[in-house]
This record gives C-alpha cells, structure tokens and sequence, in this order.
C-alpha cells in the first residue's frame, strides 16, 4: 500500500516537473486564448460570409508568411509598447498610458528630424534618443502621481494618454515647418533623419527590430540578474512586504514608470522614423485626435506574453503576423478590423485562462484517474 | 444672459452621460468589481440603441417615443455586455483591470466591422431628431423654464429622474447596503448569508444598464443620434470613472462632478461664441485638454483621503479568509 503510493508521488512528480513551472502554464495559457480566439475569428468570418471563410482564414494564418519583413517591421511598435507594458506589470502597475507615451515620442523624434539640423550619421540616433526622452517624461507624470499622490495610475494614464494627443496633434498643427494643412498630415522626413534599412525589398524593416530585440534582451538581465529588477517584481508581489523590507518603494515606482515611459516612447520614436520602401518619402503623421492604438496592442502582447520580456517578443511577432494577415483577408473581401476583435478576444480569454486550463488539467487529470485523489496536487499550477 | 443659457442648455445633455455611466461605476464598485469596461458598455449600448433607431426610424413613431424605447434595448445591451465582465471578473475571478481594458478594445473594432459589413461607413447614421425646442407649459416658467426646459433633450429628464431611483436603491433598500457590504468586507457578508457573487453580478449588472443607458444618451445628445465606431464615445466611459472617484461613490456628489466635467466640455467646444473667451486668442485644444488636466488636478487633492470600497478589485475567493 505505502509502496504503491510511493511510486505515484515520484511519477506525479516527473509530470509536475514540467507542467508545474509557471512559464509552461503561462505559455499553455497564451496557447489557450490564441486558439480561443481564432476559433472566435473563424466564427466571424462564417457569420459575414460563409463560402470564403476558409480561404479568409487561411489568410489570416499564414498570410503573414508572405510578409516576414512587414511582419517584423510592424512587430517593432508592438514590441516597444509590450515591453512598456509588460515591465510596468512585473511591478504591479497597469500601464495603460503606453498610447500617450508612444505619441509622445513620436512627437519628440519627429520634432528633432524636422527642427534640428545634424550630419546624417548621428541625425537618426539624436531622434531615437529623443522619442526615449518624450516617452519617460510621459511616464514620470503618472509615476508620481501615483508614487507621492496615491492617484491610481490606471486612471492618470488614460487622462495623460488624452491630453498627450491633444497636445501632440495641436503642436504638430501650429508647427508649419512640420505640417501640410492641405494634406493633413506631417511633411516627409529628411532622409538623414530615417533609420537604416534592412534592405528587405518591398519592406520597410529596419535596424529597429533588432534594437527592440536586443532591448528585451536587455529588460531580460534587468529583471533577473540586478537589485532593482529584484526590488522590482518583490514590490509587485507584496508592496508593503517590499516597503518593510527596506526597498524604496516610491521610488522605484517613479523609476519603473520611466522607464516603461522610455520604451514606449522609443516604440514611438521607431514607428515614425523608419525609412519608406518608396524612395523620397518617409512615414507620415496624420493628428486627426486619435489615440495611437499601438498602446493598445501592447497590453494586448504583454498579457498573451505574461510580461516576459522574450515572451512579449514572440507575442508581438504573432500578434503582427495575423495583423498581416487580416490585411491580406480582405482580398477575399473580409474587413482588417476582424484581427482587432480576434485581439481583444485573446486578451479576455487571456485574462483567466491560466484559471481555465488548471480546471481543464484537474478534468482530465479526474478522467484519466478516476480512483486516485488528485485534486490536492494541481493547486500549484494556479 | 444668452451666454449663461447656452452653456446650461448645452451642459446638460452632456452632463447626463458622465452621470449615469459614473452612477454604474458606482454600482459596480461599491459591489467590488472595477469597472473598467465602462467605455466598452457605453459604446455597446450606444450601438444597439442607434441600430434600433436606424430600423425602426422610417415607421413614423413619435421620435420621443422611440427614444424611450431605445432607451431600452440600450439597458438590455448595457446588460447583456456587462455580464461577459462578471462572468471573467466573478465566476473565474480574472484580473479585473485587464478583462475590462478587452471590453474596451473589441467593441470599437466590433462597430467598425459591422458597419463596413452592413452600411459601409464607419458607424450608423441615423436621421432622427430627438431634439425638444420646448417643453410645453414647464419652458414657459421665467428663467428656469429656458434654463431647463428649452432646447434640449429628452434625456435630461429621464437622467434625473434615473438618479433618484439610483439614490433611493443606493441608501434605502437592503440591495443597496448589502451591495456596499460585497465591496468593502465581502467575506463578513457573506457570514451572514449574503451571497457575495450574486450581489456581484447584480451590480455589475446595474452598471451595465445605467453604462448602456449612458452609451444611448451620448449618442443622443451629444452625436444627434448616429455612432461612429472610430470616435467611440470619446472617453467619456474613462471620464466618468474619474467623476465618479471625484463623485467619493457617493450619488449626490457625482452629480456635481459630472456638472463640473461637463461644464468644462461644454466651454472647451463654445469657445468661438463666447466673447470673452474668443477674444484670448488661446488655441482651442487648450481647452479640450481643460477635462482631463482637471480631473488631474482634482484626484491628486481627493485622492489621499479617497473612500474607495475596500475589496474593489480583488476577486472573492470563499476559500479565502
């Protein structure tokens, strides 16, 4: 009898091993909502129109294959605004500003392409450098006024990503250097001021992707290797825990949201910097009082990422490649705006499927074993 | 004068939204669900109001009639969305910030799908006109009667009439206390019998009807009754969760601050009519920067003493203690 138990345990445990980590259970989760939300998708598109569902579908699976370097070079932004996001959560901020930051530092970089005069070698890195810039002071507003005010930053970065917007779309407006009225949109960058190209032909990817990369890279070290990252996810597991044990929490609350404020604004910065596949031309802005959805997709990435920096890489990737894909769908008709509802619905599903797959992991574990009293055992995948 | 009755006849059709969408917010909190989602249900229930709108404006109804009844279906909306809130908040105790930023996120794209696919535009344009130019005997009454009473809407009315039933429900009824004992100490609640998820579902549930309510009436007074999928309903879902943190969860107070919200929204799009104002020569974004940088200001004085329900956001585990 005690035997037999014994012999169980270890084999349950060669199982738990594995599906015990929380990445796997992160990453069978992220699994978990994509296809839920495919399936949503697939459903959409049977409902609008039935008989070019599968070929619509098709497209949005593998259309982004076609694409590799738009698929990267769209991923870029997205990964930035993830990155922002992701980091901020570690420490238990939502930072649903990372809109306002990325306009921000779009703004700033596109204020140092048209207002500065610099020798084309350094003119692009001066730019990216300021988007950084625009983006941290965008995040230091509700880093302290959450940190020294006690406001709930949720809501001061929704009312910062606002007025970020009307203050960017009003300079971009009065600045005659930067606008043309009659197109209603920015002027065409200076070419000094684009960042290099990958030389992908009919692509715009660029040196952006690999900074992104290697930023996450770096988000990576950051977060496992020094004090603060450790300071960091120790307040965001338990902030008075955090304070008891001598951390500065304040501070690296302000810390923390400028740096997220950085990394979307360096989103920002390669959004609008990066060079035209048509020669003579550059990225445009249009200020029409419109919150920039890449803030958006970023919560979107964080989640489906579970703030892992290498994680939200690889989410950013998929997340831009069925954006891709939708785009191709409507050759057969169907409108992009479907990979938004697929998006969304991921990240709903996103938000307790983790929850959903222990239940479903506790059901089979029942089904398989039926006599054995198990549920104990699958509490640690929670 | 003149200028004095602009602004109140404009104000309040504004007013009305932020209202009722932070009244929801309320119900929502004081239950202990954070309602985040409030831009989504707002959107939602604008959208099947307008829809309902859309197919039944060429029956020659009474349009104050159709109004009423729009008024319903965008409750029924509000409702219905609302529900796929308490279902992840509630029942699978998902993080509540993060299923509501969703909500947020598919129903625009939602609304741009579905128009594109049925009307090819970016919303639904209605041709109803739901405007009053006076409302007859009580217009007539001097000063309040143009204050209130002219050149507005419907839904002015229907908005008050709706906060004293939120009040009444709010203090007087055992819901209401109860409500309020599921967000500030729902595991003593639920000692004494109170079924904390169900109180839950119902208040997120009246949030979604007063957030869907709200959505209408935004696309009512403030759109002429169309909905546009791009504009959405322009952060007011985000501005009265601030009113109502401005508001304390307390109805009377919200209903000053949304006055004062919409007040300022009010100037910030009159601007070029009032003289004064003009006459500054400041740039009209300014002023529509004016709510939010407000709001701003406002939270970083209440906030250090804010009475927010104690057990908002946190899931309730039974197993829990």
């Amino acid at each position: 009898m005690a035997n037999n138990n014994d012999i169980t345990h270890s084999k349950k445990y060669n199982i738990k091993n594995i599906t015990k980590s929380s990445a796997f259970s992160s990453f069978t989760a992220a699994l978990m909502a994509i296809f839920l939300g495919m399936i949503f998708g697939f459903i959409i598109m049977l409902i609008a129109a039935p008989e070019k569902a599968v070929a619509g579908f098709r497209f949005v699976l593998l259309g982004g294959l076609k694409r590799i370097g738009d698929v990267f070079y769209f991923a870029t932004p997205i990964i930035m605004t993830g990155l922002s996001v992701g980091f901020a959560f570690k420490m238990g901020l939502f930072n649903i500003g990372a809109s306002g930051q990325y306009t921000m530092g779009m703004f700033f970089a596109l204020y140092v392409g048209f207002m500065m005069d610099l020798p084309s070698g350094i003119h692009w890195i001066v730019a990216i450098l300021a988007g950084i810039l625009g983006g941290m002071i965008w995040g230091f507003i509700p880093g302290v006024f959450k940190a020294l005010l006690n406001v709930n930053e949720v809501i001061t970065s929704i009312m910062f990503n606002y007025i970020g917007m009307y203050l960017v779309d009003m300079m971009i407006q009065t600045n005659e250097t930067m606008y043309i009225s009659t197109m209603a949109r920015t002027k065409y960058l200076p070419q000094s001021v684009q960042i290099p190209s990958l030389g992908i032909q009919g692509s715009n990817v660029n040196l952006g992707i690999i900074f992104a990369i290697l930023i996450g890279i770096g988000l990576y070290m950051v977060l496992q290797k020094t004090t603060f990252g450790y300071e960091l996810k120790a307040t965001g597991y338990n902030k008075f825990a955090a304070e008891y044990a001598g951390m500065r929490v304040k501070t690296n609350i302000i810390i923390t949201m400028v740096i997220a404020g950085g990394l979307a604004g360096l989103g920002g910065a390669l959004a609008i910097l990066a060079p035209s596949a048509i020669a003579g031309s550059s990225m445009t802005y249009e200020p029409i009082n419109r919150i920039a959805a890449a803030g958006f997709n970023g919560i979107a990435v964080a989640l489906l990422g579970s703030s892992h920096p290498i994680g939200i890489i690889f989410a950013s990737i998929f997340i831009s490649h069925i954006q891709r894909g939708g785009t191709l769908a409507s050759l057969v008709g169907y409108k992009p705006e479907i990979i938004d509802v697929v998006i969304a619905v991921i990240i709903y599903f996103s938000a307790f499927a983790m929850i959903m797959n222990a239940g479903l992991a506790r059901l089979l574990m029942k089904l398989v074993k039926h006599d054995d009293k198990v549920p104990n055992n699958t509490k640690g995948a929670e | 004068m003149n200028t004095v009755y602009y602004l109140i006849q404009n104000m309040l059709p504004v007013a009305i939204p932020l209202l009722l969408v932070a009244l929801g917010g309320m119900f929502s909190e004081v239950g202990g669900v954070i309602n985040i989602a409030l831009e989504g249900i707002m959107l939602f229930g604008a959208f099947f109001g307008a829809l309902f709108v859309y197919i039944v404006q060429d029956s020659g109804l009474n349009p104050q009639t159709v109004l009423l009844l729009g008024m319903l279906v965008a409750s029924l909306a509000g409702i219905v969305y609302s529900l796929l809130l308490s279902f992840a908040a509630v029942t699978m105790k998902a993080n509540q910030t993060i299923t509501g930023t969703s909500l947020n996120m598919l129903i625009p794209a939602a609304i741009l799908l579905f128009s594109k696919m049925f009307f090819g535009s970016d919303g639904i344009t209605t041709k109803a006109n739901f405007f009053i130019r006076e409302i007859p005997v009580l217009g007539q009454i001097p000063i309040i009667g143009k204050m209130f009473f002219q050149k507005t809407y419907l839904t002015v009315m229907i908005g008050f009439l709706l906060l004293i039933i939120a009040y009444i429900v709010f203090y007087k009824t055992r819901f209401g206390l109860r409500l309020r004992a599921c967000g500030e100490h729902p595991h003593a609640a639920d000692s004494v019998g109170i079924n904390v998820y169900k109180m839950r579902y119902l208040g997120t549930s009246i949030s979604g009807i007063l957030g869907g309510i709200g959505g209408f009436f935004y696309s009512v007074g403030v759109m002429d009754g169309n909905v546009n999928g791009h504009t959405g309903v322009a952060g007011f879902g985000f501005l009265a969760l601030a009113v109502m943190i401005f508001g304390q969860w307390k109805p009377l107070r919200i209903l000053f601050a949304s006055l004062f919200f919409a007040f300022l929204r009010t100037l910030a799009y009159s601007v070029s009519l009032i003289p004064f104002l003009s006459n500054l020569g400041i740039n009209q974004t300014y002023y529509k920067m004016l709510p939010y940088v407000a709001t701003m200001i406002v939270l970083a004085f209440t906030s250090e003493k804010s009475r927010a329900p104690k057990a908002e956001g946190i899931p309730y585990d039974k197993s829990q203690r």
